[in-house]
């Protein structure tokens, strides 16, 4: 699909055009509650928050083509694809307050936790993909960096270990121009990233990341090839990052107005509605339509979010070992009671 | 110990498919000091992995796979090497089970030799325990002898928790012990008495133990009678034992070969002062390591504490 909307039919994955609706319905719900996350930010009521603005095409492309039962291993920027997965609304926000209980779940997991050291969830992806082959299951892995990753030794050994492996593996590379302040050109003088592929003697594919469809057509042919045992693939999805890093950052520090707004103008949610206008699907009550139900979901989601009762003082020590050592259950009295103690002194209206 | 490590890995795998091995030249080779010697051909190539030369890629790897249902055992080949590998020691295996609020635990073990006095290069004499402890999340085992080896091996692999299993490479050759065929295991986390005495407790693990046990039988011409513990497990430390043996004794060593400043002899010192300090007679004393990067194997019998040293420090104690 072309910046203004047109379908290449040689190239088209084969959605209808009803699919192609639940793509947009999810582009607008991740933006939506990419919108109010970083509102609730700025009021203090979640913790720094990375945007994903701009990136939707990437997100939901990619997780459209996951199976069910594939593992997903991010990094800290796609909560589009978990939204995509069907994750718990609540919880979105929940894991934004700073609450691990947000990526708890059964043993039928496959979504893995937010990985904030760059690149490092690579090998383990790579680890996932190889248990599945070594226990013959048809399940792969997909993981997610930007390109600043490119530059971390783990996603040379990641690629490398699958490489060599073979191992059922996608790795996804959101090249969103930017690793924080440093421009994509001073990561790598290699011309693409997706190049970087031959090297380690897999597939490598680049793809314009602000077309759903191209996304999700490479993220399934890719997945096929590794369900089919011919190995991983790298794929550069050429993208921008419309926000700043996170809610810690001012990328007008570091980036022009020019240089953004050519950017603004190939939105990816915005290249759906003229596909819908070229094809005379849309209507301005369709449009209104779905932003009033992805703006309810999320209030819903926000609403429920702030009335889960923060973690407890024994969250502390619980997880840590299955079982807790007694020097640390030690130390957990002592908290309990230290907690309990600022309690009745407060309730005395005393100074703790 | 080398053959007492390999029964306990080749016991294991039998009986457990999800007990997978990995790392440099553990496969074909059988591992550069024979550890894992005939597995590949008992188990094939599949459980038996030589991968390619990147430690972090080992342990990230082994972390994603414990993830996914199995229990990786990965090797790294020398101590110092496992410095490769500290942001996935630090920042994914020490804290996976947390992240995640109990969903993945990660069983795994990663194995590595440690420690010095065999003349090896530079970076193949380390001993990292500490920096382990202090990840926090995982256990720290090293044993002190074949025996050990295999009853500690066993119960961590069995661990549902991520455990980092240190072998001192001055045991693996250096003298035989009797080692039963059958399974049996070592619970983590309890440390042992390896000598009864009632004069003073040395506090100690992995290769020093040898030293700490010699050098009690010369003190015991000098009629000190010397209480040595074997940690096994450094991290979650057995206080308990500790404080119940100084309690009794009334005096304290602590001996390891790890540089001092920030070593767990520190931490050790300050939990007996904490608990007993009214029960101690003497200062305690640690013999370690000198505060120097670990010297190159020219002058490495000036660095590692020996039966000399240990002994004239439990004079020391005594004297008070």
């Amino acid at each position: 699909m072309n910046e203004e909307g047109e379908v290449d039919d040689s190239l088209h994955p084969g959605l209808s055009e009803d699919k192609i609706k639940e793509l947009y319905h999810l582009m607008m719900l991740a933006r939506e509650f990419d919108e109010k996350l970083f509102k609730m930010q700025r009021s203090g009521k979640i913790g720094t928050y990375a945007s994903l603005k701009g990136q939707e095409a990437c997100e939901i492309g990619s997780g459209y083509a996951l199976e069910e039962h594939d593992w997903v291993v991010p990094s800290f920027r796609e909560m589009g694809v978990f939204i995509t997965r069907g994750a718990d609304r609540v919880k979105l926000v929940q894991g934004w307050m700073g609450d691990t209980r947000a990526f708890q779940g059964d043993e039928n997991t496959r979504d893995l936790p937010i990985a904030i050291p760059i690149a490092s969830q690579a090998l383990h992806a790579a680890g996932i993909a190889w248990a599945s082959k070594i226990k013959g299951e048809k399940s792969c892995a997909i993981t997610y960096f930007g390109d600043g990753a490119t530059s971390e030794g783990d996603f040379h050994e990641a690629l490398n270990f699958a490489g060599v492996f073979k191992l059922p593996i996608v790795f996804f590379c959101q090249n969103n121009q930017w690793a924080i302040s440093t421009p994509r050109k001073v990561q790598t003088a290699s011309e693409t990233i997706a190049q970087k592929a031959i090297s380690y003697g897999i597939k490598g594919v680049q793809i314009d990341g602000n077309d759903v469809l191209a996304v999700y057509k490479a993220t399934k042919e890719a997945l096929e090839r590794a369900r089919n045992g011919e190995g991983p693939t790298l794929i550069e999805a050429i993208t921008f990052r419309l926000g700043d890093h996170t809610t810690s950052d001012d990328a007008s520090k570091y980036r022009s107005e020019e240089e953004v707004s050519p950017w603004v103008q190939k939105d990816p949610i915005q290249r759906v509605v003229k596909h819908f206008q070229k094809i005379g699907t849309w209507s301005d009550e369709y449009g209104a339509k779905v932003k009033g139900e992805v703006e309810k979901e999320v209030e819903e989601a926000v609403e429920k979010a702030m009335q889960i009762p923060p973690p407890g003082p024994e969250d502390v020590f619980k997880y840590i070992f299955k079982t807790l050592p007694k020097d640390l259950e030690e130390e957990q009295k002592e908290l309990l009671e230290e907690v309990n103690e600022k309690k009745s002194l407060q309730d005395k209206g005393d100074a703790v | 110990m080398v053959a007492a490590i390999n029964q306990a890995l080749k016991q294991e795998m039998s009986k457990d498919k999800s007990v997978v091995l990995l790392g440099e030249d553990v496969g074909v080779d059988g591992g550069v000091f024979r550890v894992t010697d005939g597995l590949i051909k008992e188990f094939g190539a599949e459980r038996v992995i030589d991968t390619p030369l990147a430690e972090a890629g080992i342990v990230g790897a082994s972390i994603g796979m414990a993830v996914n249902g199995l229990k990786p055992v990965p090797e790294i080949q020398f101590d110092g090497f496992t410095y490769q590998a500290f942001h996935h020691i630090k920042q994914h295996m020490a804290r996976f089970s947390q992240r995640s609020s109990g969903t993945f635990h990660l069983p795994m073990v990663l194995r590595a030799p440690c420690g010095g006095g065999v003349r090896a290069l530079e970076h193949h004499s380390e001993s990292p325990e500490a920096f382990f402890v202090h990840s926090q999340g995982i256990k720290v085992v090293m044993p002190s002898g074949p025996y050990d080896a295999k009853g500690l091996l066993l119960s961590a692999i069995r661990d549902p928790d991520p455990v980092i299993f240190l072998e001192p490479k001055k045991c693996y050759r250096s003298f035989k012990e009797e080692v039963p065929e059958e399974e049996y295991t070592i619970p983590l986390g309890e440390a042992n008495i390896k000598r009864e005495g009632k004069d003073v407790t040395i506090v100690t693990w992995g290769a020093m133990t040898r030293v700490c046990l010699e050098a009690a039988e010369k003190l015991k011409e000098e009629n000190v009678d010397v209480e040595i513990i074997d940690l096994r497990t450094i991290w979650p430390l057995d206080t308990e034992k500790v404080i119940e043996s100084v309690k009794k004794t009334g005096r304290a060593v602590i001996v390891h070969e790890a540089t001092r400043a920030g070593g767990m002899g520190g931490e050790i010192a300050a939990r007996i002062q904490e608990k007993c300090l009214y029960n101690i007679e003497a200062p305690i004393l640690r013999v370690t390591g000198f505060d120097v990067p670990y010297p190159q194997f020219a002058l490495e019998d000036y660095f590692m504490p020996d039966v000399f040293r240990v002994v004239k420090y439990v004079r020391r104690v005594m004297s008070n």
